[in-house]
């Protein structure tokens, strides 16, 4: 019996220590597995290049995923199609034929690629995108709990105020105990001046002039503010954020606002303009947000927007061909002019010169457009007055600037001195 | 000597009238009946409102108003999905196509902004010119009431396959049985279609194609036909012409679609020649207004001068009356011979003898000008097919019936005939764009598309192939007549292709995309035609027997504006004053002012400038047309009565624009001339006119207008104090006298640099054909104000066209001055206004340099720009109507309403179609504005912006306006007098060059050239 329990203990000992060492040498080899960095960084930067526009790892888009091929495929064969898919296919190879049915789009072919560009390209289809440390996360949340909530300021300065009153009461307290005399409260102080006041027939006008002066300044200035939509912010169908556009993909104004050059609208883009890199990305990055006032638009909201375009162009996400079935998206026009001031895009823009942000304001930094300038005619003659025409090298105003500019006395003339003033230029 | 001319308006004026004399003192004759209401102490007592009352609606209204000012409302900016290539929204593109609708041809240039039309302008490079009804045409396109949107039997709609199969199987039905069937269209001049319609009639040899025009020119072709073997129209090219003398041809207007380009070539006063043009007629027509010598007499009258003047020319002796004018005659004979083959005589009498008496004179005279192998298709109607078709009908002879763009049943003069034989066809199809009283009446009823939305060619004449383009997408569920046609032979080629294909014959090398570019083909013409033997005496003898000389006789005509009736439901049309009448919104029976005192009819103006008239009764060959409104007409032949077409038109249209009565119902046989006429006045009631010819008096000044004979032109010094034909304002200044113009009240702004834009009217080149008065309209959206605001002086066009009456001898005062008695003096005056002498001018906002309106505007509302223009800033007008009031021209217009989104003014603005025709660059007034020409300020802008986006200077004659750029004869010149090249520089400086009023040293921008008329001196 005792073998049996040595035997037992034995193998115990010997199980556990067994256990123990896989359990080691698990986390060894998931140790060995551990990422090779600079072969995925290079992997992927050929991947978005070359690849991005018709493949994506998890979803199939002109092609298919991508995710795990070197599961799917053989590296030999995967290298040879890469390289020349057409010559492949042409060879008679059973797969090439097969692989090249998946979309009538014939693959471009990649002769500049060499065998280790390959497969750093496949290396990153296998391992993905790199895993974003959770800590940044944790930092930016920590950060935000070591800074001081904005109502305790409030809290704090409300207590500082109330602890001066309390001092000075004790002050006045202890004065009057000590026998000082008695000074006269506020209210007695304020309606002895009142009285005065009452008697004094000019400070009495005074008064009321002062009053109907103020009362004049602010009526005015909420009347003139009727009808001036600065800041106007409407809810837009797609919340579309000119921020990711403009601002973090640095695409220019006039790819999209494209008659803005040629024409008096600066032209809402058209859906199939928007499909022209919509085809592609169905969806956004992980980590991408967009904050609006009353909410923060997070991946899933984000991607079911951009379905909306899918939807006004009549795109079939799956099966990745229009329908036909096409709805105009209905936005909201954020810059309204009365129908009485014609105003005329191309003549700033593609005359003038003038960059969009120079009415329009920081529209890379909007994640909604607002309504940036007044857009009053105060606003536009001020312009008007002050903009120096520098229009070197149009020989349209070659003549009349020499002539103008020899007749006001001046180098350079202003828009205004142009007749860039006058009523009929904007209003007919 | 021209100068001491007198200029009047109306028949009223010449009489004491101190109607006419308030109106001239007054802009605004429409009182605010104020005083009524507040000097009546009863009406204030027994009214409703207190005046508590009326402070609360007004704080209420205030309050209202402002709170609604607050939030502005939410609008909707929606792209397109996927945005056409060569379309960007907010720029013009233009398209050259051509315009067919059975009675209007022309080569036109269109302008669509974001995928609509809006306006039609002349194709100049194809030599195309266009009328008030081409420009108007666009918004026809947009009828949404009359236009046809479903195909339809019955009252039901079907679907394109269901009448397809339906007709298809009763046209076999028909064929199978031999049983004629009749396709009745219009002249379509289109030789693809001509040869569908021949592949569909050997498919179907049952189906004969009879063209029918509503306006009938068929003697001229008929005339043609038997002197020169072809059936088509002779061409004239008036251009050649020395001596031209017409018979009643009104070929300013329609006949054979107009010549006013030619011949307004062959009137240019700088070249030292214009040729002589006699106008022998009754109605007083756009081409007599325009004639050199207009020699009034009664229509039998004209077919014996012409016969007679065949005599004279000739010298052959065949059968005819002695007439009133013959002394005439002769002279004219002798003119003619002179001239040699630089003469031409043309008749309008629709009537095949006439035609071929004044073809044998053209032979005669072996005139250049008339053209017979560069012949013209624009009128192909065949009368007596027409009449054949209707009497076997009726007959019920006739089993089926296609009809095409006509509607006979408003048309014919036996219409009655004609709907009752289409009760009895088996088959009865109304293939047609809009509806129509024959549509109604039909059993399938198919929607054709509008030229603007339809593929096509136009053989205009031998050498014009035209091609026709879509410039929209259709607007409804329409198919073209060829795709039918095409359908039914069984045929399923695409009408498209088969252009495509039967065009590649015609146009040889040249590109398919180069013509449909250019919008025209100049075909080489290889017919030679030449003139046949024709019995001259039994044509004499035919047409002695057919003139039936009465005491009445009726000459039925076209408006310019109206034409054949076919656009009498678009606005434009119906408010479009005639040139000679300045009527609008009507036709009437005009009389003759002798005719009129004899039969008690007249024309009283009332205080508020409109006038009134008198009911007739007309009845020819049994035929009575009840209430016929009368309009005495200055120059209408005695014994003579004119009645124009078009009117009187109410199958689906608008109430507004059922006006007028029917004047086919006297056209028999489609004779322009009836005879034995006899009129009645019917009742004392009255007749309220929507006239335009008092209103804007010229308040006495009587020297608005210059003249000068080609002798007086070509010798005398237009400055000579004495007999000079351009003098200019003399004032005393420092007891010298000296030009107005060289002093002034005011420092002189500098106008050297920059833009400085001026327009130039030429009076001699100008017929008063109203074309630009239409393009003013589409290019500012002028809005339509109907009858009776037309009637009380409140139209709102920018632009006029005043016809100026004038006689030598002059105005009462002066015949006072004579010494003349007052049975004299009228019979002076009415001598006088029996025929006088017609001046047309364009009159618009003046852009005066020292603009007395500007002064005026408490709010400077109005003001000056330095490129010349007047400046109307409607947001800043609070409506005080001072500037009206001080303007010299009274060219200002006080929007009285809002006329868009109103349903007090049903017209275009008012729907969301005819919206559609709306140029969205210019501004739709709101109510309480005055408005005025602004020299198409938006046009100019354009212009320019266009020259610094392509980094460069603006190229010569490259401003335009609507009005110059519809102008086809030149008349009207736009351009920058800074910019030396341009034409209106030097026309601004010419010796012709004058300022209305001048001595008012108002220094107005838009400059008119003298009026000069070729007397036929030595």
């Amino acid at each position: 019996m005792k073998s049996v329990a040595l035997h037992n203990r034995l193998t115990n000992v010997f199980l556990k220590s067994l256990t123990l060492l896989l359990i080691l040498s698990f986390s060894f080899s998931s140790q060995a597995q551990e990422v090779d960095a600079a072969r995925q960084k290079e992997g992927r930067k050929l991947f978005r290049s070359l690849c991005a526009s018709c493949h994506k790892l998890d979803k199939k888009l002109v092609g298919p995923a991508l995710g795990g091929v070197e599961d799917r495929r053989e590296n030999d064969w995967l290298q040879s199609w890469i390289k020349d898919n057409t010559a492949l296919i042409k060879s008679g190879d059973a797969d090439a034929i097969e692989a090249a049915e998946f979309s009538p789009t014939a693959m471009t072919a990649f002769p500049q690629l060499d065998e280790k560009q390959i497969n750093d390209i496949l290396y990153y289809t296998t391992v993905g995108d790199p895993v974003k440390p959770g800590a940044v996360a944790d930092v930016a949340s920590a950060s935000e709990q070591g800074a001081a909530p904005g109502w305790l300021i409030y809290i704090l300065a409300a207590a500082i105020i109330v602890a001066f009153l309390i001092i000075a009461s004790l002050l006045k307290t202890i004065s009057e105990l000590k026998g000082a005399p008695k000074t006269p409260g506020a209210v007695a102080t304020i309606n002895e001046v009142w009285e005065g006041v009452k008697k004094n027939t000019f400070l009495k006008v005074l008064t009321v002039i002062f009053g109907a002066l103020v009362a004049a300044y602010f009526l005015f200035g909420t009347l003139f503010k009727i009808g001036v939509e600065e800041g106007y912010q409407p809810i837009q169908p797609i919340a579309f954020s000119h921020k990711i556009h403009a601002g973090d993909n640095k695409i220019e104004c006039q790819y999209c606002h494209s008659s803005a050059k040629h024409s008096k609208t600066s032209g809402i883009p058209s859906v199939n303009v928007c499909m022209n890199c919509h085809k592609g990305i169905s969806e956004v990055a992980d980590d991408t947000k967009v904050v609006f006032e009353d909410g923060t638009l997070g991946k899933s909201e984000l991607d079911s927007e951009i379905a909306k375009i899918y939807d006004a162009a009549g795109w079939d996400a799956d099966k990745l061909e229009y329908t036909g079935e096409t709805k105009p998206v209905k936005w909201v026009r954020v810059h309204n002019l009365p129908d009485f001031a014609y105003f005329n895009h191309s003549q700033h823009v593609t005359v003038g010169g003038l960059k969009c942000q120079k009415c329009h304001g920081p529209v890379e930094e909007m994640e909604e457009v607002y309504q940036y300038s007044p857009l009053t005619m105060g606003w536009c003659i001020d312009c008007h007055k002050d903009t120096k025409v520098d229009l070197k090298g149009n020989e349209y105003y070659a003549k009349i600037h020499k002539e103008l500019a020899a007749k006001f006395g001046v180098e350079q003339v202003t828009i205004a001195q142009l007749g860039g003033k006058e009523c009929g230029k904007c209003h007919y | 000597m021209a100068s001491n001319k007198k200029y009047w308006k109306s028949v009223e004026e010449l009489k004491d009238s101190s109607v006419v004399e308030t109106l001239s003192k007054n802009e605004f004759v429409e009182e605010i009946p104020t005083d009524d209401f507040l000097g009546d102490k009863e009406t204030l007592e027994n009214s409703s409102t207190s005046r508590r009352d009326f402070l609360k609606y007004v704080g209420f209204t205030t309050a209202a108003a402002s709170l609604a000012a607050c939030e502005g409302p939410v609008r909707k900016s929606i792209p397109y999905v996927v945005k056409p290539e060569d379309t960007v929204a907010g720029v013009a593109d233009w398209y050259a196509t051509t315009m067919a609708d059975g009675y209007d041809f022309a080569n036109v240039l269109v302008k669509t902004r974001e995928g609509r039309p809006i306006q039609i302008m002349p194709n100049k490079e194809a030599n195309g010119t266009t009328n008030a009804r081409v420009q108007a045409s666009v918004l026809s396109l947009y009828d949404e009431a009359l236009r046809l949107k479903e195909p339809t039997k019955g009252s039901t709609v079907i679907s394109w396959a269901d009448a397809d199969k339906e007709i298809g199987a009763k046209l076999n039905e028909l064929k199978d049985a031999n049983q004629p069937v009749v396709l009745l269209t219009g002249t379509m001049a289109s030789p693809s279609t001509d040869k569908i319609i021949s592949e569909f009639t050997t498919v179907y040899p049952n189906v004969e194609h009879v063209v029918y025009d509503a306006i009938s020119e068929s003697g001229a072709a008929d005339a043609f036909e038997a002197m020169y073997g072809k059936r088509a129209l002779p061409n004239y090219d008036l251009s050649k012409a020395k001596v031209i003398a017409s018979f009643g041809a009104d070929f300013l207007g329609d006949f054979h679609g107009g010549f006013e380009k030619s011949y307004i070539a062959g009137r240019k006063p700088e070249t030292g020649h214009m040729s002589y043009h006699v106008q022998v007629e009754s109605n007083m027509s756009l081409t007599g207004a325009n004639a050199d010598k207009r020699v009034v007499v009664k229509p039998s009258d004209q077919v014996f001068a012409l016969l007679n003047l065949y005599n004279a020319v000739t010298g052959a002796n065949i059968p005819s009356k002695a007439t009133p004018i013959d002394a005439v005659v002769k002279t004219l004979s002798e003119d003619l011979q002179k001239a040699g083959s630089k003469a031409v005589v043309l008749t309008g009498l629709n009537d095949k003898n006439a035609q071929l008496i004044a073809l044998a004179i053209n032979k005669a005279l072996s005139s250049d000008v008339i053209d017979v192998n560069n012949t013209l298709n624009t009128r192909q109607g065949n009368d007596a097919k027409v009449a054949k078709v209707v009497a076997d009908l009726k007959a019920g002879k006739v089993a089926g019936l296609i009809t095409y763009n006509v509607d006979p049943v408003y048309t014919l003069a036996n219409s009655a005939d004609f709907s009752e034989g289409l009760k009895k066809a088996k088959l009865s199809v109304a293939i047609s764009t809009e509806n129509s009283a024959t549509a109604m009446a039909s059993e399938f009823v198919l929607p054709a598309p509008h030229y603007l939305e339809s593929w096509g060619d136009v053989m205009i004449s031998e050498s014009n192939f035209g091609l026709m383009q879509p410039t929209i997408q259709p607007l409804f569920n329409t198919r073209q007549l060829q795709d039918t046609l095409l359908t039914w032979s069984g045929n399923s080629t695409k009408y498209y292709d088969y252009l495509k294909i039967n065009s590649a014959a015609i146009l040889g090398t040249t590109s398919w995309n180069t013509v449909l570019h250019d919008g025209s083909f100049n075909k080489e013409v290889t017919a030679s035609n030449t003139a046949g033997d024709v019995d001259i005496n039994a044509v004499a003898v035919a047409l002695n027997k057919a003139t039936k000389a009465s005491a009445f006789e009726l000459n039925l005509y076209a408006k310019g504006g109206m034409g054949d009736g076919k656009q009498a439901n678009n606005p434009w049309l119906q408010e479009f004053p005639d040139p000679i009448t300045r009527a609008a919104w009507d036709n009437y029976l005009t009389v003759s002012m002798a005719d009129a005192k004899t039969l008690g009819f007249e024309n009283p103006v009332k205080d508020n400038g409109a006038i009134n008239g008198n009911y007739a009764s007309v009845t020819v060959n049994g035929v009575t047309i009840k209430n016929v409104p009368v309009m005495v007409q200055p120059g209408q032949a005695n014994g003579s009565l004119g009645l124009a077409f078009g009117y009187g038109k109410l199958a689906g249209l608008k109430e507004e624009m059922q006006v007028g009565v029917n004047a086919y119902s006297l056209y028999a046989n489609g004779n322009n001339v009836q005879y034995n006429v006899s009129i009645e006045k019917t009742s004392e009631a009255v007749h309220k006119f929507a006239c335009t010819q008092v209103q804007k008096t010229i308040a006495g000044r009587h020297d608005i207008l210059k003249e000068a004979t080609l002798k007086e032109y070509l010798t005398v010094d237009p400055k000579d104090h004495k007999n000079g034909w351009n003098v200019p304002a003399m004032v005393s200044y420092d007891h010298q006298e000296v030009e107005a113009k060289s002093i002034d009240l005011w420092d002189e702004h500098n106008r050297e640099v920059g833009h400085h834009f001026n327009l130039s009217i030429d009076l001699t080149s100008c017929t008063g054909c109203g074309a630009c008065v239409v393009a003013c309209h589409a290019e500012n959206n002028v809005p339509v104000v109907g009858k009776n605001e037309v009637r009380v002086g409140r139209d709102m066009h920018w632009l006029r066209i005043d016809r100026y009456y004038s006689s030598e001898v002059e105005t009462r005062e002066e015949a006072k001055e004579l010494g003349l008695s007052r049975a004299e003096m009228y019979s002076a005056l009415e001598t006088e206004a029996e025929n006088p002498s017609v001046t047309f001018q364009p009159m618009m906002c003046q852009h005066c340099n020292h603009a007395p309106c500007e002064t005026v505007c408490p709010v400077a509302a109005t003001s000056h720009g330095r490129q010349g223009q007047n400046q109307m800033a409607y947001n800043r007008c609070v409506g005080t109507r001072y500037c009206a009031n001080n303007c010299p021209y009274r060219v200002r217009r006080f929007n009285w309403f809002n006329y868009a989104e109103n349903k007090e003014f049903d017209f275009n603005m008012n729907n969301e179609y005819g919206k559609m025709v709306l140029n969205p660059d210019v501004v739709v007034r709101s109510r309480g504005v005055m408005e005025k020409c602004s020299m198409c300020i938006q046009m100019t802008q354009a212009t320019i912006l266009k020259a610094k986006k392509e980094g460069r200077a603006v190229n010569k004659d490259e401003f335009s306006t609507a009005c110059s750029s519809a102008c086809t004869t030149g008349a009207m010149v736009f351009g920058d007098v800074n910019n030396k090249k341009d034409e209106v520089a030097a026309l601004a400086e010419d010796k012709r060059a004058f300022h209305v009023l001048d001595y008012l040293q108002t220094k107005p921008n838009v400059v008119y050239q003298v009026k000069v008329r070729n007397t036929n001196e030595a």
